[in-house]
């Protein structure tokens, strides 16, 4: 559960962004502010400089595929105070080919994390300068971490003796990929997990 | 050579360069196999004679995609990448991940258990800083510590050995425990080397602290003010070195940190000596925290007893049909984690280590982000180098504390 302090700060926020955040949530007791895309930027800036929330560094963004909705992918900033002691999640939804603004100007450590997640999941940057891949090899094509994108990739490579060089080649398997699915149709979840499930639902 | 001397001593009129002597800027390709990169760092530096004034690190060179892989595997099965992150401290990543786990699923690990993976960690922590501050004093020119050190690096991961098979991917953190109890006589073992550590710590200190090579090239290189810590990103040794005292071990207590009693050193100028000087300190007290979690360590159970979560003891599977098909399930199926989220972070060696777990209540994680440490600092060498010159470039790399395997995943 959620302390007290953390709870007025929800509130808190809430209020003053009420035009910018959908809502606010705490899942596992951590604070979750579901914000508007194209709001991204206000609410950051609010969260760094507002005094009550000195959310000054920003510790992690990255994002998430969901194919099945129709917002599929997710951006999750995560934040950090050190002056209050608090993190936050900020997380927006966004369709497959919208495009949000950068961060840039308000956490320098945002350009790599943008453009990891440019190279990941073709996730576009407004305002970053420098969105080139940063993971991936010099001329990759496609977004990995995509949840289309297969796990063997389509390219490997070789060193080839008569070009004296690295060359490209599809991927060729001796064996096919096999995901073995273990999931048991019968077995319930034990009663731990159970409770679990019912508290983190009465929770969210 | 901070930049204002430099250009001070271009100023100065005995010293003022002709047409022919303009040097003009150029490229430089800096790795990415070089000693001092530590690691497959290829940094493309922009120079103005000696001077950087763009670094461009490319990285990604030792990628994996862990994090995809992950996604196909099922929990037990994701541990042992962690090991592969920041492998010379695995046991801290497998930390953070176990627990990410055990929050979601809501499961208490015994205290023994955690007073183990305490200790471990800090174990882990010492195991870094050497080989960092080492490697670092072998960047600026001294070669004695890193010999010194490796040795010493060496009994303490037989420490490893001794209690998970592997001197290096330990694959030994598990969600509600760990996966076996210490051998007997480790811990006497381990109290024997706490005790005699500090003196190879005294010997690597009487080299470097006071060493005027080494102050040289260490002292003003790399300044980050506090606010400029944070902005960039910065946890654990590389924040403390600019002054702010924070450490999750202390601010977001986790495991039995509450309970024991250490100290955190800050650094006070936000150079790479300063730096330096915390992770020196960081080793005393680890070790202060080695000596009370072995002190304190209480008998009974190493992992939780829900056998939906960790398997049953193997002799149980001889009699107990239960505790068979237990077993089997664990190590086919493995366990489901309820839908939810969370993002869990830990004091690694080299700052603040977080997992971002999804999970759709099946048997495999559905997205884990890692967070890694080196990936901010790293990505603000551009801004720390700017102005030195390339030799100070190299004394900044070695004072980050990157390691490849965290950064590129």
């Amino acid at each position: 559960m959620p302390d007290d302090s953390l709870l007025d700060l929800s509130e808190y926020i809430s209020e003053r962004l009420e035009e910018h955040v959908i809502s606010c949530e705490f899942i596992g007791g951590e604070l979750v502010i579901n914000a508007k895309p194209d709001d991204v930027y206000e609410v950051l800036k609010f969260l760094r400089d507002d005094i009550e929330c000195s959310f000054t560094t920003l510790i992690d963004l990255c994002g998430v595929d969901y194919p099945d909705r129709p917002m599929r992918f997710e951006v999750v900033y995560i934040l950090l105070s050190i002056r209050q002691n608090n993190r936050a999640r900020i997380r927006i939804s966004i369709e497959e080919d919208e495009i949000i603004p950068s961060v840039t100007e308000l956490f320098s450590s945002a350009g790599w994390y943008e453009r990891e997640v440019w190279d990941m999941y073709g996730i576009l940057f407004s305002g970053n300068n420098d969105l080139r891949r940063i993971l991936t090899d010099y001329g990759f094509d496609g977004h990995p971490q995509r949840k289309d994108f297969p796990l063997t990739g389509y390219v490997e490579l070789r060193y080839d003796y008569e070009q004296k060089r690295v060359v490209y080649e599809p991927v060729k398997l001796a064996q096919d990929f096999r995901n073995f699915d273990y999931l048991s149709p019968w077995e319930g979840m034990s009663d731990i997990q159970k409770k679990m499930k019912e508290g983190g639902e009465n929770a969210s | 050579m901070p930049l204002n001397d430099v250009m001070n001593a271009i100023d100065t009129p005995d010293v003022i360069m002709s047409e022919e002597t303009q040097i003009k800027p150029f490229t430089m390709n800096f790795g990415p196999q070089h000693p001092a990169a530590h690691g497959v760092l290829r940094l493309v530096l922009e120079m103005e004679g000696e001077i950087v004034q763009r670094a461009d690190p490319h990285i990604g060179l030792l990628h994996r995609g862990t994090e995809k892989l992950m996604e196909y595997k099922t929990y037990n099965q994701a541990l042992p990448y962690f090991d592969r992150l920041d492998y010379v401290s695995p046991m801290n990543q497998e930390h953070a991940f176990t627990l990410a786990i055990e929050k979601m699923l809501g499961i208490d690990v015994p205290r023994r258990a955690q007073y183990i993976r305490v200790l471990f960690c800090e174990l882990g922590r010492v195991l870094s800083h050497i080989l960092n501050i080492t490697t670092f004093a072998l960047d600026v020119g001294a070669i004695t510590p890193a010999l010194w050190g490796f040795e010493e690096r060496e009994k303490a991961m037989e420490f490893y050995e001794r209690v998970c098979g592997a001197r290096i991917h330990a694959n030994y953190f598990r969600a509600g425990g760990v996966a076996k109890d210490m051998p007997d006589g480790l811990a006497e073992d381990m109290m024997e080397w706490c005790e005699s550590f500090p003196k190879f710590l005294q010997d690597i200190e009487n080299l470097l602290t006071e060493n005027r090579i080494f102050k040289q090239r260490t002292v003003d290189i790399g300044v980050v003010s506090a606010e400029k810590a944070q902005d960039l990103g910065f946890t654990g040794a590389m924040l403390r070195g600019s002054g702010i005292a924070w450490d999750l071990r202390k601010s977001q207590p986790y495991e039995v940190y509450e309970e024991l009693e250490f100290d955190i050193p800050i650094g006070k100028t936000g150079d790479c000596y300063a730096r330096y000087l915390v992770r020196m300190e960081e080793m005393y007290q680890s070790l202060h925290i080695m000596k009370q979690c072995l002190n304190n360590m209480p008998e009974g159970l190493i992992r939780c007893d829900d056998y939906k979560v960790s398997p049953p003891p193997k002799a149980d599977i001889k009699n107990s049909m239960e505790a068979l098909i237990h077993h089997f399930k664990h190590y086919t199926e493995g366990f489901h984690v309820p839908a939810g989220e969370t993002y869990t972070a830990v004091e690694a060696p080299k700052g603040e280590f977080g997992v971002y777990l999804v999970s759709d209540g099946t048997n495999k994680p559905y997205r884990c982000r890692i967070r890694a440490p080196g990936f901010p600092h790293l990505q603000a060498l551009d801004f720390m180098s700017k102005g030195h010159q390339l030799a100070d470039c190299v004394a900044i790399i070695g004072s980050l504390d990157i390691v490849f395997g965290e950064i590129d995943r």
